[in-house]
């Protein structure tokens, strides 16, 4: 991946210099290797603490809503789909923020790397294109980063910006656009099968809410999960109340899910939430034709409707 | 477990639009047209005021089977109201079915208030199918 932190220095030094917005949203080098960490600039001289590598993961458009100030955002494919998302549903004003859009290859999942190569503490790590050097007590190992990436990485077919104001880096090869095999497959296994696999992922779920409070498109003032009158769901964590969070949870972002999979990466508990959001992300394509975040012009999918909607499923007697 | 008592009869929960399906249930009733006794309603003031709880919530709360019914597309009191159900009733129910929730127990139709034979059919297909599918063990709350 093209290192292009000192590209992205350049254009917000002119940026914040110029006084063209007060904030910059970015990436800078986390207190640990290979990790990145959101950081804001307000200043010309902290500008120097941008940097972009393969562990930008997070979707900086989360800290974009209720902004009083005019921002630029550092926006990968996924950001800017959620952005155009915010835009759509009236969250964030579109002439109050600057999208300096960064073509991604994909960003490397830290978590695998450490799992599956089982060694000591990564003290350091050293990246040129598509390598990862990762440097400990007594070891130094080389492995291709694109054997590493996240799972909604794998199969993202936006991986460009889909809407910008300023681009840096060039544009990448898009994938094929994404068929949903993985979802076609679950479907495929009986229904008994399918409800005992996501019954032991939620039974996972000890209901901390960092899915929500990581996903870019959850910015509701009061969640259905804090409301107390009425209370639609209990606040335990027996299976028929996580298994009803986890599915209005993915029922609320129908025709809104970005796929970032800041939602996974939150979960302290690993639990599959993907394969939810996923059906519904097939669904909407499939039935509505629509894909979140790739254009400012579509109507949300359930914001619309048309006559001839399909409705084979309504009861017929 | 409620299989064990013999002569178990569903409890199934119908959310019937105020215009079209609720009229429709007054007129098979009017009309003398019998219908299981499973059904206990709840008016609504349209299709479109469903939220996937409601339908959720009687699952885990003892309801073994939901029935949701409004105006015929075209026909709603509210001219689209229906129309944006229907977008969301077919997410909700192809996710429910994805996640493993038995076909038949929760269902969708569409009733105009002219159609008390018709209400009268559709309450006794969808009794037959939870019937068939006994009690509700999914999402209960224990």
């Amino acid at each position: 991946m093209p290192d292009l932190s000192a590209k992205i220095r350049e254009v917000v030094q002119k940026m914040l210099r110029e006084q063209e917005v007060e904030l910059v949203i970015g990436f800078e080098q986390g207190s640990m290797p290979l990790h990145s960490t959101p950081c804001f600039i307000r200043n010309e001289e902290d500008a120097q603490r941008l940097v972009w590598n393969s562990f930008c993961d997070n979707n900086l458009a989360k800290y974009l809503v209720k902004r009083p100030e005019k921002v630029a955002i550092v926006a990968k494919g996924c950001d800017t789909r959620a952005i155009v998302e915010l835009i759509k549903e009236k969250q964030v004003p579109r002439d109050q923020v600057v999208i300096i859009g960064i073509p991604c290859q994909g960003m490397v999942d830290r978590r695998r790397i450490e799992a599956e190569l089982e060694l000591n503490e990564i003290l350091e790590y050293e990246e040129q294109d598509n390598k990862l050097t990762l440097k400990g007590d007594g070891f130094t190992k080389t492995v291709n980063r694109d054997e590493y990436l996240y799972p909604c990485c794998q199969a993202c077919p936006h991986k460009n910006p889909t809407t910008y104001d300023i681009l840096i880096g060039d544009m990448v090869a898009e994938q094929a656009p994404d068929q949903y095999p993985d979802i076609a497959e679950f479907e495929a296994k009986p229904p008994e099968e399918r409800w005992q696999y996501i019954s032991g992922e939620v039974n996972k779920c000890i209901r901390c809410y960092a899915c929500r409070n990581a996903c870019p498109l959850c910015y509701c003032k009061e969640c259905f999960v804090d409301k107390t009158h009425p209370q639609w769901i209990g606040k335990t964590t027996d299976t028929n109340d996580t298994f009803i969070f986890h599915l209005m949870r993915a029922f609320h972002l129908a025709g809104r899910c970005v796929e970032c999979g800041a939602c996974e990466r939150a979960c302290p508990m690993e639990v599959d939430i993907r394969k939810l959001n996923r059906k519904l992300a097939a669904d909407v394509k499939e039935l509505f034709g629509y894909e979140a975040g790739t254009s400012l012009d579509q109507i949300a999918p359930l914001a619309t409707f048309r006559p001839d909607d399909p409705e084979e499923f309504m009861l017929g007697v | 477990m409620k299989t064990e008592v013999s002569g178990w009869e569903p409890k199934i929960v119908a959310f019937l639009c105020n215009w079209c399906s609720y009229a429709g249930a007054d007129l098979a009733g009017v009309s003398r047209f019998q219908y299981p006794a499973n059904v206990r309603v709840i008016r609504v003031p349209c299709s479109g005021r469903i939220n996937p709880f409601f339908i959720l919530a009687c699952l885990q709360h003892g309801a073994d089977g939901v029935l949701v019914s409004g105006c015929h597309p075209g026909d709603c009191h509210y001219l689209s109201g229906n129309y944006s159900a229907r977008r969301k009733f077919a997410l909700l129910k192809r996710l429910l079915e994805y996640a493993g929730l038995e076909k038949g127990r929760v269902e969708f139709s569409w009733v105009s208030a002219s159609e008390g034979g018709r209400f009268a059919e559709v309450i006794a297909k969808v009794t037959e199918m939870v019937k068939a599918l006994g009690p509700a063990r999914k999402l209960v709350k224990k």
